[in-house]
């Protein structure tokens, strides 16, 4: 699915500094604002071994992610064009970090390559509320939802 | 060691740490997660820490996803520790998760979880996550799993 002008400098720099993501073997594409984020299948996913099916925690993560990298991309677009449509030197947007989160499993993820999409229902000054869909080679088959509040401000106590 | 703790640990040798490799759940295995317990409705893992599950460099503390699959594999492994003997299989309906403070960097994340409540198809799962002492909790878990057992003579 990769094609010439769907990768972002900063995606990329931030899914290669982050081990976790790269544990999973993430990789994200932005097309317009839009987040698309692919969790290729390698067996280090998979949770139950006889179906076989993906690990719902591996699936969780990725969903958790993927808002996480949606939400950051906003905030680098937005901060590109107040600083005259360039992305500043050195820059290191603050990372969302979730509040709380709830998953919904609606079928079980084969063992297959998996996609994410994020659609931020409102983003206030402190927090932001994401919808999060997983699917495989369905679109309208999706194997996941969650639902979050993620904390936009580096202050936490 | 019980029969489910045999089940889930299955083909390892000898572990080197706390607890047994969770070698029957790949996803789990290579995270380094460790069944510390399980017996009775309730299930204890350990998640010891790892710079390979790192979500945030600046401060090593670990990715909140990482939290999310230690708490849906201890709710999970709760369900299985239940006394009824004849669950073939358990499937995550779904998973709430509210994360009260960052990991400790450098801290194995211990997790313990309680099935409060089963029945026939669905069993009822509340689970905690902590770093520094069960008073101070990472993060806290509900979860709902459908249940498979063992079809019934003539059902």
């Amino acid at each position: 699915m990769t094609e010439p002008g769907a990768r972002s400098e900063l995606l990329d720099s931030l899914s290669a500094s982050i081990p976790y993501i790269r544990f999973l073997g993430l990789i994200f594409e932005r097309r317009g604002d839009e987040i698309t984020a692919l969790m290729p299948y390698k067996p280090d996913l998979i949770g139950n071994a006889l179906l076989p099916a993906l690990h719902g925690g591996a699936t969780g993560a990725f969903l958790e992610i993927t808002a996480v990298m949606q939400l950051v991309s906003d905030t680098a677009l937005k901060d590109m064009a107040a600083a005259g449509g360039k992305q500043p030197e050195n820059y290191a947007p603050v990372m969302p970090r979730p509040i709380d989160i709830t998953f919904d499993y609606l079928r079980s993820g084969k063992s297959l390559d998996t996609y994410a999409r994020a659609i931020v229902q409102r983003r206030g000054r402190r927090v932001a509320n994401v919808r999060i869909e997983a699917w495989q080679e369905e679109r309208s088959k999706l194997i996941a939802t969650a639902h979050g509040n993620f904390l936009l401000t580096s202050d936490r106590s | 060691m019980t029969d489910l703790s045999k089940r889930l640990t299955e083909g390892v040798a000898a572990s080197d740490g706390e607890g047994a490799v969770l070698a029957g759940v790949p996803h789990s295995a290579a995270m380094g997660m460790r069944l510390i317990s399980a017996e009775g409705g309730e299930a204890i893992l350990m998640l010891p820490y790892s710079d390979e599950l790192v979500g945030d460099i600046t401060t090593g503390v670990l990715g909140g996803g990482a939290i999310t699959a230690l708490l849906d594999t201890c709710c999970g492994a709760s369900v299985f520790a239940c006394k009824t003997k004849d669950i073939l299989s358990t499937a995550t309906l779904d998973l709430r998760i509210d994360y009260m403070r960052p990991a400790t960097p450098g801290k194995d994340v211990y997790a313990h979880a309680e099935c409060y409540r089963i029945t026939r198809s669905v069993a009822f799962v509340r689970a905690l996550a902590w770093t520094e002492g069960r008073d101070r909790p990472v993060a806290t878990a509900s979860a709902a799993f459908i249940v498979d057992r063992k079809r019934e003579a003539g059902g």
